[in-house]
C-alpha cells in the first residue's frame, strides 16, 4: 500500500521560492531563443511565467484545466500559421518554448515543477542546435547549476540559496569523470540518424554556385571563418595562397555558373614548384565542395576531384571537417581537356557587350599568339585607369562593356568576369575560378585563418601545350591584393568589419588572434570529436582499432570504477558501527545458541541473572560481561583498552 | 541459525512479519539501506535518452556534454543519496504513558556523528503512516516525534519504523527499516462516572468519612445542580471537562476502596478497567486516598502522582487469563 507522504514530489505544492527558481531557470535556456522564435511566442512565455507568479504570490487558485489546453491550441495554430508546420527545428522550438509556459499554469505539485526542471535541462540543447561557441557553453554552464539547484531546492526545502548552489555544485562536480569518460568512450555513431527537417541548416553565408555582379563584395563584409589551415612547416608566400573552389564555365551575360563537373577516376599533376602538407579545418558551409591549395595532390577522404581540378565532397558538409591534405604549388591536371569542355570555354551568349567584343576581336588580329592576347589584357586593364573598389557602381544589361568603358571600378568577380570574357571573344578559352586568396596568420597556434572577406575570383585560360593557366586579373590592377590582403587593397576599407580593417590597434589584434586559437582548439578537440577522432585518440591510447564492444566494455569498467571511487568518497569518515554494542549481541547470541533467548524488555542485568542461574560455572564470566557492558554503554567514560577487554571476554566466553 | 538472525535483523524482518525489535542504538550500515529509482528518476532517464539520440541526430558535441553530464550527476546523485542515511545513528527515546484513545508520543532520536548535514530524512510509523520530516546537521541529533494512535490497553510497541530519503535530486529513494526497542503504555480509556460513596464495607476501621462541612478543603465530587457558584472548583473545571465541586470537612483523612467487586457482574473486563480507570482518576482529583483491588493484585490505599501511575499501570497490564497483573515483573 502506497501513502502519501512529504517525501513525495506529488505531496508537495509549488511555493513561492520554487517560482522563483523555475523563473530563472527558463530565463537562462529561453532568452538565446527570443531572437529565433516569434517575437509573440517569448512575449507569451514570459506572460504565462508572470501570471504564475502573480498567482503563488496571492495564493490564489489556479485558473481551470481548459484554460491551458485552449490557450495550447490557439498557440499551436499560430506557429503552424508563422511556419506551415509544427515540425522542423525552428517549430519544434517555438512549441517547446510555449509549452513551458504552458506547463507554469498547470502545474500543481512539485511532479509537475520537476518535470518543468527536465524540459529546461532539454532546452539547453535545443541551444546547441544553433550555435556551439564558447560564449554559448557558458552561458549554458550556468543554466545547467541553476536548474540542477532548482531541483535540489525541490529536495530539501529547508535549505537556504547557499546550500543548495554548494550541493548542486557538488553533484555536478562529481558528475564531471563520468561525464569526461562517457565523452570518450561511448561508442560514437556518425549521425543523422533519419533525414533531418529542411531548416535544420540555415543562415551560413560562403562562397555560392554561381558568380554576379556584387557577389564578392557582399562577402567581403564578413569576418567569419571560412576554414583554417595548418601547414607543417613554413607557410607558403602569399602568391601561392589560391585555394580552389567551384569553377564556372557558363555565362548568360550577368551570371557565372556551371563547372564541367566531370568526374575524374584517377588524376596526375604536371610542373609545379613547391609541395606543401598541411590541415584543413573547414566551417560546414552546406555546400559540398572543398578547399584546397592549387594543385591538390591526392583526394580527402569520401570526395572525388572533377575535371575543373575542384575537390567534392560526397556529402554537403553539415558539421565542421577536419582533412590532411599536400598540394603541389604551381602545377596543372596533367590529363588533356575534354574539347566539349574547351567549346564551353568559347561560349558567350551573343548580343552581349558589342564594344568588349570589338575590342578583343581587334587584340585577335593584332596578336601573334595566345599568350600575347593575355598579356594584352592585362596591360589593359593595369594600364587602363580601373579602380578595386568594395564599392562598385551598379551595372545594366551590357555589364562588360559598362564596365571596362565607363564605370571602370569594380571588385574582383567585375576583374574576373571581364577577363574571361575578353578572352572568349578572343577566341582563347577560359574559365572563372572562385575561392579564398591568401589568409591570415595566427601567431598564437601558427593557424593561417582564412575568412569569408578572403573570397575571391580569377580566372584560367587555356593554352595550346600549357593546360590551363591561372591568370589574376585582380592582382593586376591591384598588386597589393595579394601583399597585404583586402584591407591594405581597396579605398572604401571603413565598408569592412572592424576587426578586418588595416589599422586597428595591436592590442586587439592579439587578443582576436588568442581568441580565434582558443576557439580552433574548442572546434578541434571537443565540437571535433566524432567517430574518426575517437579512433585516432584510442589509437593513441594504445587500443588499436576498437569497435563498439571494446569500447562498451572499456567504458562501463571505467565508469565502474570511478563510481567506486565516488562511494568511497562518500563513505570516507562515516562512523563504524559501535564495537560495544556489537559484543554485546555476539554475547547474547552465545546464551542464544545455548537455548537461552535473551528476551526484548529484558535488560542486561536481568539477562546476566538468569543466565548465571542456567549457567551457574560461568557466573564470574557472565557477570564480567555484563558489568563491563554496562560501564561502557552507559557509563560517563569509556577507558581505553577497556572495549577489547569487553570483546576479548566475550570471545572466550562459552556457555556449558 | 538464531547467530545469523541476530546478526542479520534485516533478514529476520524480511521473514518474520513480528521481527524482534533490536535494542540500543541502530546504525545504518550499507546492508540495511535500499535503493531504488522513484518515478521521476524513470522520467529523467527517458530525457537523457532523448538527448542523447538527438545529440547523434544532430551531430551535437556539446549535446553529448550534457547528456554525459547529466547521467553522471544522476549517478553521483544516487551515492549522494544513500550517504544521506547512511551511517545515521537511531536512538530509542522516551514515550510517555497515555490513555487508550489518545496517541502515543513515541521519540526516536537521529544522530548525525558525521561532518556532513542529513537533509530531509523522513521518519515515518508503518501502521499508523504517523511521519515527520527533519534535517539533521552535522554532529547533532534531531527528534522525531511519532504520534501512534493507542488503541487498546497494555503495551503499545512501536513496530517497525522507515527512513527515507530522496535529497539532493529525488531521482533516487533510498530507505531503511527498523524496528527500535520501543514501547509505549496505555492505560484504559477512563470511563467517567461518580465515585462509589464510601461504605462501611469497603472502608476499613476508622477512616470514615464524617460529615460534609464549610471548615476545610477536603477534595472535590461530582457537581450538584443545588451546589453554590462559590465552591466550584473553577480551576479543576478548566482542567476537565466535568464540573466539580470542592467539599470542605473536618477531617482530611479518607479511605476509599476502588473494588472490581463494586461493578456489576454482567459488565465484562476491559468495561470494568474502564470505569476502574475513571474512578481512580476521580478519586485523586478528590483528593481521597483510595486503594485498588482487582483479581489477583491489591493497591493499599494511598495518593499523589506515584500512587496514580502504580493503579493505572496495575489497570493497563492486567492480564485476564492470568488472573494476575505481570505489572510487577515488567515495571521492576
Amino acid at each position: 500500500m502506497i501513502r502519501v507522504h512529504p517525501l513525495m514530489p506529488e505531496a508537495r505544492s509549488v511555493t513561492a521560492r520554487d517560482m522563483g527558481w523555475l523563473a530563472i531557470s527558463l530565463a537562462l535556456v529561453i532568452v538565446p531563443h527570443s531572437e529565433r522564435v516569434p517575437w509573440w511566442v517569448s512575449v507569451s512565455a514570459l506572460c504565462l511565467l508572470g501570471w504564475r507568479t502573480y498567482l503563488v504570490l496571492n495564493l490564489r487558485p489556479l485558473p481551470w484545466r481548459w484554460v491551458p489546453l485552449a490557450l495550447a491550441v490557439i498557440g499551436m495554430a499560430g506557429i503552424w500559421l508563422e511556419y506551415r508546420t509544427l515540425f522542423g527545428r525552428s517549430a519544434g522550438i517555438a512549441l517547446l518554448v510555449l509549452f513551458a509556459g504552458l506547463k507554469l499554469i498547470e502545474m500543481r505539485s512539485h511532479r509537475d515543477a520537476t518535470v518543468v526542471v527536465f524540459l529546461s535541462y532539454f532546452l539547453i540543447i535545443t541551444n546547441f542546435l544553433f550555435t556551439q561557441s564558447i560564449p554559448t557553453a557558458l552561458v549554458m554552464c550556468c543554466a545547467l547549476l541553476v536548474i540542477t539547484t532548482t531541483l535540489v531546492s525541490f529536495n530539501a526545502p529547508q535549505r537556504n540559496i547557499v546550500a543548495l548552489v554548494h550541493i548542486a555544485g557538488t553533484v555536478l562536480l562529481h558528475a564531471v569523470p563520468i561525464a569526461v569518460l562517457l565523452f570518450m568512450l561511448f561508442p560514437r555513431v556518425q549521425g543523422p540518424l533519419w533525414r533531418l527537417p529542411q531548416d535544420a541548416y540555415t543562415g551560413i553565408t560562403g562562397l555560392s554556385e554561381t558568380m554576379s555582379p556584387g557577389s564578392f563584395s557582399k562577402l567581403s563584409q564578413s569576418d567569419a571563418i571560412a576554414f583554417r589551415a595548418l601547414f607543417s612547416g613554413r607557410p607558403p608566400p602569399s602568391r601561392h595562397l589560391y585555394w580552389r573552389g567551384p569553377v564556372f564555365l557558363d555565362f548568360d551575360g550577368r551570371t557565372w555558373r556551371n563547372g564541367s563537373f566531370r568526374r575524374l577516376s584517377e588524376f596526375e599533376l604536371t610542373g609545379g614548384e613547391t609541395r606543401y602538407s598541411y590541415t584543413v579545418i573547414l566551417e560546414p558551409h552546406q555546400r559540398d565542395w572543398l578547399f584546397a591549395l592549387d594543385m591538390p595532390e591526392y583526394l580527402p577522404p569520401r570526395a572525388w576531384i572533377s575535371g575543373d581540378g575542384q575537390l567534392i565532397s560526397y556529402a554537403p558538409v553539415r558539421t565542421r571537417m577536419r582533412y590532411e591534405m599536400a598540394s603541389l604549388a604551381g602545377a596543372r591536371l596533367a590529363e588533356e581537356e575534354a574539347p566539349a569542355v574547351l567549346g564551353r570555354a568559347l561560349r558567350l551568349p551573343p548580343n552581349f557587350n558589342p564594344r568588349t567584343r570589338a575590342l578583343s576581336e581587334q587584340w585577335r588580329r593584332e596578336a601573334r599568339g595566345d599568350e600575347q592576347i593575355v598579356q594584352t589584357a592585362l596591360r589593359h586593364l593595369r594600364d587602363g585607369g580601373f579602380q578595386y573598389t568594395l564599392l562598385p557602381p551598379l551595372l545594366g544589361r551590357d555589364s562588360v562593356d559598362e564596365f571596362l568603358f565607363s564605370t571602370r571600378a569594380g571588385f574582383c568577380e567585375h576583374f574576373s568576369s571581364a577577363f574571361v570574357f575578353l578572352m572568349r571573344s578572343a577566341g582563347v578559352p577560359a574559365r572563372v575560378v572562385t575561392g579564398y586568396q591568401g589568409g591570415e596568420l595566427n601567431p598564437v597556434d601558427r593557424y593561417l585563418t582564412v575568412r569569408q572577406a578572403d573570397a575571391h575570383a580569377w580566372a584560367e585560360v587555356y593554352l595550346r601545350n600549357q593546360g590551363w593557366i591561372r591568370v589574376d586579373p585582380t592582382a593586376a590592377v591591384s598588386p597589393l591584393r595579394l601583399d597585404s590582403g583586402l584591407a591594405g587593397a581597396v579605398p572604401g576599407a571603413e565598408q569592412l568589419p572592424l576587426l578586418l580593417r588595416a589599422e586597428i590597434p595591436e592590442w586587439i589584434r592579439s587578443a582576436r588572434n588568442n581568441w580565434e586559437a582558443l576557439v580552433n582548439q574548442w572546434n578541434l578537440q571537443i565540437l571535433g570529436y566524432n567517430t574518426d577522432r575517437q579512433r585516432e585518440f584510442l589509437n593513441r591510447l594504445g587500443m588499436i582499432d576498437p569497435d563498439w564492444k571494446s569500447l562498451a566494455f572499456a567504458m562501463l569498467t571505467s565508469t565502474a570504477v570511478v563510481l567506486a571511487l565516488l562511494i568511497a568518497w562518500s563513505l570516507r569518515g562515516l562512523r563504524r558501527s559501535d564495537p560495544v554494542q556489537n559484543a554485546w549481541v555476539a554475547f547474547c547470541a552465545k546464551l542464544g545458541g545455548r537455548g537461552l533467548e535473551r528476551r526484548p524488555q529484558e535488560g542486561p542485568r536481568d539477562f546476566a541473572l538468569r543466565a548465571s542461574d542456567r549457567f551457574p560455572g560461568q557466573r564470574a564470566a557472565i557477570g564480567a560481561v555484563s558489568e563491563l557492558y554496562i560501564a561502557l554503554r552507559y557509563g560517563r567514560t569509556s577507558p581505553a583498552g577497556e572495549v577489547s577487554r569487553l570483546r576479548r571476554l566475550v570471545r572466550e566466553f562459552t556457555p556449558a | 541459525m538464531s547467530r545469523s538472525l541476530l546478526q542479520y535483523p534485516r533478514l529476520t524482518a524480511w521473514f518474520r512479519s513480528n521481527a524482534q525489535p533490536e535494542p540500543g542504538a541502530i546504525v545504518l550500515r550499507q546492508r540495511r539501506v535500499y535503493i531504488l529509482p522513484t518515478r521521476l528518476g524513470l522520467i529523467f532517464a527517458a530525457t537523457l535518452l532523448v538527448l542523447l539520440l538527438g545529440s547523434i541526430n544532430y551531430v551535437l558535441s556539446l549535446g553529448f556534454v550534457l547528456t554525459f553530464v547529466l547521467s553522471g550527476m544522476a549517478v553521483a546523485g544516487m551515492v549522494h543519496t544513500v550517504r544521506n542515511l547512511m551511517s545515521l545513528s537511531i536512538q530509542a527515546g522516551r514515550v510517555e504513558p497515555v490513555f487508550a484513545g489518545e496517541a502515543a508520543q513515541f521519540r526516536l532520536f537521529l544522530e548525525n556523528g558525521d561532518p556532513f548535514d542529513r537533509v530531509a530524512i523522513l521518519v515515518r510509523h508503518d501502521v499508523s503512516g504517523a511521519q515527520t520530516v527533519l534535517d539533521v546537521p552535522a554532529g547533532t541529533s534531531s527528534a522525531a516525534v511519532l504520534p501512534v494512535p493507542a488503541e487498546r490497553r497494555g503495551w503499545l510497541p512501536i513496530g517497525r519504523v522507515m527512513l527515507e530519503t530522496r535529497f539532493p535530486l529525488g531521482l533516487f529513494r533510498a530507505w531503511s527499516n527498523l524496528r527500535p526497542d520501543l514501547r509505549a503504555l496505555v492505560y484504559p480509556r477512563p470511563e467517567a462516572s461518580t465515585l462509589p460513596q464510601p461504605s462501611p464495607e469497603a472502608s476499613s476501621g476508622s477512616a470514615r468519612l464524617t460529615a460534609q462541612g464549610t471548615d476545610d478543603f477536603s477534595g472535590l465530587r461530582a457537581y450538584q445542580f443545588s451546589d453554590s457558584p462559590r465552591h466550584v472548583a473553577w480551576k479543576a473545571v478548566a482542567r476537565s471537562e466535568d464540573m466539580l465541586t470542592k467539599q470542605f470537612s473536618g477531617q482530611s483523612s479518607a479511605e476509599l476502596w476502588l473494588d472490581w467487586a463494586l461493578l456489576p457482574p454482567d459488565a465484562d473486563n476491559e468495561r470494568r478497567l474502564s470505569r476502574l480507570a475513571g474512578w481512580v482518576l476521580a478519586a485523586e482529583r478528590a483528593g481521597v486516598r483510595y486503594g485498588l483491588r482487582i483479581p489477583g493484585r491489591t493497591l493499599a490505599p494511598d495518593r499523589g502522582d506515584v500512587h496514580l501511575a502504580a493503579c493505572l499501570t496495575t489497570l493497563a497490564l492486567y492480564d485476564a487469563a492470568a488472573e494476575r497483573s505481570p505489572a510487577e515483573a515488567a515495571t521492576a
